[in-house]
């Protein structure tokens, strides 16, 4: 996925730049299509750019119009509520929900992201070296990443049940009390972590491979003669020339993780007492999760994620682009 | 030479065991959902279903087969809608090179990162007044939101390797662009549209967000409100649960044997022939 984005971006600079330079230069009159192509080109993308502007622009539209105006159950149906601006924000922002929700969203996010990297890269490296099964087991380390969500957080729900699951049971057979991983307020957050580093392993461990795979063996080779160590090998040729993919690894991994939803409120709705609530769980909850939905502050909620998503996008962006021309 | 393949046997025994303590909690999923009611709350709790019930499953075929059948349907349905308007625009970004091409780039791009939450409530305000909140359309339309940029993506990948030549062929044959879409581009791509359907048709399956926002309530449920129903009503048939969970999964187990090849077959034709 990630070799066809850089692909599709390269050439599009291309295209662009082959439109926007000045008439003269041979290659770009060469690339400049007769009208009729054009005409066919923008036929067989028509159906994609309407959809995109009907069922991506237009709900995200209604969102921030939501957001701008004070609805009710009743004006929601009829549509004529009153516009008041930042109303919405404001209370969001004086919500004292917000404090946790950030620094929650923040946690999950940047432990989540350290953990998946780590264990991805770990793995990524040690399937690198080619033994039997290794495409095999590597396969089957796909199945937490495929399965829905919901089975994913069901199954971790009654592991880490606090009188039935078999986790606590471990922790008995080694001499550890129960712990109330998803009832008590300081273990919410930390078992929603658990299940969706659990989750997200498997991609980190399949980008970070096709990355390692791109590192000429000789480069090892010529390190090994140097009297480099397995550890010093990993750190002065694995890591560095790995940093690339590193980069796009780890920023999509922060915009997947920024909008994880289903494992948080299926585990745990967000509690108890908002502890591992996030700003895609609160945004559920105000809209959804009450009998007297605020649709207004939960749209609220969620356009400050699109934003952060967005802006975390476009260094993602950037980063690729970089990476592409050079 | 021998100790070279000692060695390998023993990344081999680490590699298996470090894939166990990856899949545990499948394997607990498959425990569960054949333990019996009486041993559910044992402790410690039994490794193995020794005395194995398949009451579970049975609930399962009782309860859960109108949902199953609606995820089914639904599921289907974004995959017609996801291919039929991805793969005309792979064709044109890659073959046809519009202009403007970088500005729908982009839009797909950014459209991937916008939080389901997000659009899940943009849609329920447009489909209350439109009248479409749990209907199947409804659902397939917001499903197919998930597949539509990376089924673009792939496409656009793939189609790019298709030589100039053979479109070249086919125009001088007197075909126009539909034909030659039609006859040449699309049998080519099978390996992308078997792709995206499978990827367009596992992410419309576990969807829950759009699932619990727009058809909850509905007379046509998919399986996956149909498993937070059972764990929201405090029930305590883990196994039943589990085995739904268990059921629910089997799409992802059949693209892990099936897909294996396409996708990798997809991701090379994109990366090494352009």
């Amino acid at each position: 996925m990630n070799q066809t984005t850089q692909l599709s971006d390269h050439r599009s600079e291309h295209v662009r730049n082959g439109a926007a330079a000045a008439p003269p230069p041979a290659p770009a009159t060469k690339r400049l299509r007769p009208t009729s192509t054009q005409w066919a080109a923008w036929g067989f993308l028509a159906p994609v750019t309407v959809y995109l502007a009907l069922f991506y622009a237009y709900p995200l539209y209604r969102n921030l119009d939501l957001s701008l105006r004070d609805y009710t159950v009743r004006s929601f149906v009829q549509g004529d509520a009153p516009f008041t601006g930042l109303a919405n924000y404001r209370k969001v922002f004086a919500d004292p929900t917000f404090a946790p929700a950030l620094v929650h969203t923040a946690l999950f996010t940047t432990v989540c992201l350290a953990f998946q990297y780590a264990i991805g890269l770990g793995l990524a490296v040690f399937f690198n070296q080619n033994f039997r099964l290794s495409a095999t087991l590597r396969a089957l380390f796909l199945v937490p990443w495929l399965l829905p969500l919901i089975v994913s957080a069901s199954t971790w729900s009654w592991m880490l049940n606090s009188e039935s699951g078999v986790v606590n049971a471990a922790l008995h057979a080694i001499g550890i009390g129960p712990v109330d991983w998803l009832t008590s307020p300081s273990w919410s957050l930390a078992s929603v972590i658990i299940a969706n580093v659990w989750i997200g392993v498997p991609f980190n461990l399949v980008v970070l491979y096709s990355g390692l795979q791109s590192i000429p063996a000789s480069l090892y080779e010529a390190a090994a003669i140097d009297g480099a160590n397995a550890w010093q090998r990993f750190l002065r040729v694995t890591f560095p020339l790995l940093r690339p993919v590193s980069a796009i690894t780890l920023l999509l991994g922060l915009i997947y993780t920024l909008k994880v939803f289903d494992i948080i409120w299926i585990m745990t709705k967000g509690g108890p007492a908002d502890s591992s609530t996030t700003f895609a769980t609160w945004s559920y909850q105000l809209g959804f999760g009450n009998l007297l939905p605020a649709f207004g502050p939960g749209a609220a909620v969620g356009n400050l994620l699109v934003v952060v998503a967005l802006v975390f996008g476009l260094v993602y962006v950037r980063t690729q682009r970089r990476q592409a021309l050079s | 030479m021998s100790r070279s393949r000692k060695r390998n046997w023993v990344k081999t025994t680490i590699g298996v065991a470090l894939t166990g303590i990856m899949l545990f909690p499948v394997y607990w999923m498959l425990n569960v959902s054949l333990t019996r009611d009486q041993d559910m709350r044992k402790s410690p709790p039994d490794l193995l279903p020794l005395h194995g019930t398949l009451a579970g499953y049975r609930t399962v075929l009782d309860e859960q087969l109108p949902y199953l059948g609606t995820s089914l349907v639904i599921g289907l349905g974004t995959v017609v809608l996801t291919v039929a308007l991805s793969a005309p625009a792979g064709y044109a970004l890659a073959k046809l090179r519009p202009r403007g091409a970088g500005i729908v780039n982009f839009v797909l791009l950014a459209a991937q990162m916008i939080p389901g939450i997000i659009m899940a409530m943009g849609f329920y305000a447009i489909y209350l007044q439109l009248g479409l909140l749990q209907s199947v359309p409804g659902l397939i339309v917001a499903d197919s939101t998930l597949a539509v940029p990376f089924g673009v993506l792939i496409f656009t990948a793939f189609m790019s390797g298709i030589p100039g030549e053979l479109l070249q062929a086919a125009t001088t044959d007197g075909a126009g662009p539909l034909r030659t879409f039609w006859s040449v581009v699309l049998p080519i791509s099978r390996n992308a549209v078997v792709t995206v359907s499978l990827f367009a048709f596992l992410w419309s399956w576990s969807d829950f967000v759009f699932a619990s926002t727009l058809g909850g309530g509905g007379a046509h449920e998919p399986i996956t409100l149909g498993i937070y129903h059972y764990i929201g009503n405090n029930n305590q048939q883990w196994n039943a649960i589990m085995a739904t969970a268990v059921v629910a999964s089997l799409p992802a187990a059949v693209i892990l044997v099936l897909a294996q090849r396409y996708v990798a077959a997809g991701v090379t034709a994109g990366a090494v022939k352009d």
